[in-house]
């Protein structure tokens, strides 16, 4: 009951918080070798604008030659839309590969209200890529989708 | 033994000829375009031949193969080897935006009659043949010669690689023969969007001009796939991608603003392996 009411009275006032969050699936895969995949969520406005990186999931462990970095540009589209601009490890924002399972990332509270698309996009090594967009209004998203291949159930909704 | 290093120069040169002239396609593949950091490598196969992109035909010279950093100076051209249908290097992309990888030709072909016989200048392309006498140049065309018939041909072939985010300086045009002007990035190209590139012949827009845009993998279909298109009045080639992949993109040109004395015709080729990626 409160969170809901506390977004309801947030987005009257001010309109100050998103409060939102993304709930993203990386299902299990039956493959003999197996690598967690890489994954990149960012939010674009509809009307064009730039596209801001909210989650980044890469292999961080290897430094140096054939670092974990190398491959982030199989993300393709994240790539292009702005992480090949960004510098990483980004604060809040990237992380390790995750193990198959659910996971909740918390998308930016200052989003301004409007009408946004989220892309989630996953590529494994030896795997697949998939890329799976969802549209996201702020305040008070509500949105799912589902991936076929790398990613599963993808939801989006108001905290 | 002198004599026998400036023979094999000759040849070098003959060599590298025949991909000007004859019907092959000359085309270089790099690994990748789109790379991540700065400790990346791409590697590139050169050579010529029919099929995009099998080599099965001859290697293409490394001798003219010039690499240009993303400052605009030069880099380095790194392990090449030329083997029988190929030649391989490799280039260190030790610095982040759009590297450049370059050859250029230039060579003057044609016939002249003195004392009533024909002679060619210029080598006529394959591989040079021990023992028979190197081609002759536009200096051997002796005083008394008629019916001078002399062609100018120059080509390019460039490929762009970029680590990280792409940057523009490798582009710019030098306002010399025919030139790749792309309005849309090189490393940027994405299936099903529309990519814009403007071709340049001595720095002015080309409108009208020939474009032939071939896709790899010939070898597993049974139709050649080529897009056959014309620039427009403002010089630009508008190219819808079909499928992401490799890509080979020729463009000629043919005018009469020669460089070289006496030659009547210039002949210009542009030819760039552009990759596609899924959107």
């Amino acid at each position: 009951m409160r969170p809901s009411t506390f977004a309801l009275i947030g987005g009257v006032i001010a309109a100050p918080a998103s409060a939102a969050t993304v709930t993203v699936t990386i299902p299990k895969q039956d493959v003999a070798e197996y690598h967690r995949p890489y994954v990149a969520m960012w939010v674009e406005p509809v009307g064009g604008g730039a596209p801001r990186t909210v989650a980044l999931w890469y292999e961080t462990k290897k430094t140096g030659k054939d670092a974990g970095t190398k491959y982030l540009a199989d993300l393709r589209a994240w790539w292009r839309k702005g992480g090949r601009s960004m510098t990483v490890p980004a604060d809040g924002v990237s992380g390790a590969t995750r193990a198959p399972g659910q996971y909740t990332v918390r998308l930016p509270d200052n989003l301004k209200p409007g009408q946004y698309v989220l892309n989630v996009e996953a590529a494994r090594e030896t795997g697949g890529r998939e890329l799976v967009t969802l549209p996201l209004t702020v305040p008070n998203p509500n949105a799912r989708a589902a991936g076929k291949t790398e990613l599963g159930a993808i939801t989006l909704s108001a905290r | 033994m002198k004599p026998y290093a400036i023979r094999l120069l000759a040849a070098t040169a003959l060599i590298a000829a025949p991909a000007v002239l004859s019907a092959h396609r000359m085309w270089m593949l790099p690994s990748g375009t789109v790379f991540s950091g700065t400790d990346s490598w791409a590697t590139i196969d050169a050579a010529v031949s029919n099929d995009l992109f099998f080599f099965d035909h001859q290697p293409l010279r490394l001798d003219g193969v010039k690499v240009w950093q993303p400052d605009g100076s030069e880099g380095k051209l790194q392990n090449g080897a030329t083997g029988r249908y190929r030649s391989v290097f490799d280039v260190e992309l030790d610095k982040p935006g759009t590297w450049k990888v370059a050859t250029q030709m230039s060579a003057v072909m044609g016939s002249f009659k003195a004392d009533g016989v024909e002679k060619r200048v210029g080598g006529r392309g394959g591989l040079p043949r021990p023992g028979q006498p190197a081609p002759l140049t536009v200096a051997d065309i002796p005083a008394n010669a008629t019916e001078v018939k002399l062609t100018e041909m120059s080509s390019r072939n460039e490929v762009f690689l970029t680590a990280g985010a792409p940057t523009t300086t490798v582009l710019k045009p030098t306002g010399k023969g025919l030139e790749f002007a792309p309005v849309t990035h090189p490393d940027e190209l994405v299936a099903g969007e529309a990519a814009k590139f403007r071709f340049l012949i001595d720095g002015k827009p080309a409108p009208g001009l020939k474009v032939t845009v071939i896709p790899g993998g010939k070898r597993y279909r049974n139709d050649e796939g080529a897009m056959n298109l014309t620039t427009g009045a403002d010089g630009v080639l508008t190219v819808t991608w079909p499928t992401a992949g490799m890509y080979w993109l020729n463009a000629t040109a043919t005018d009469t603003k020669t460089t070289v004395p006496r030659a009547t015709e210039r002949r210009m080729t542009y030819v760039t392996t552009l990759e596609v990626l899924t959107p």
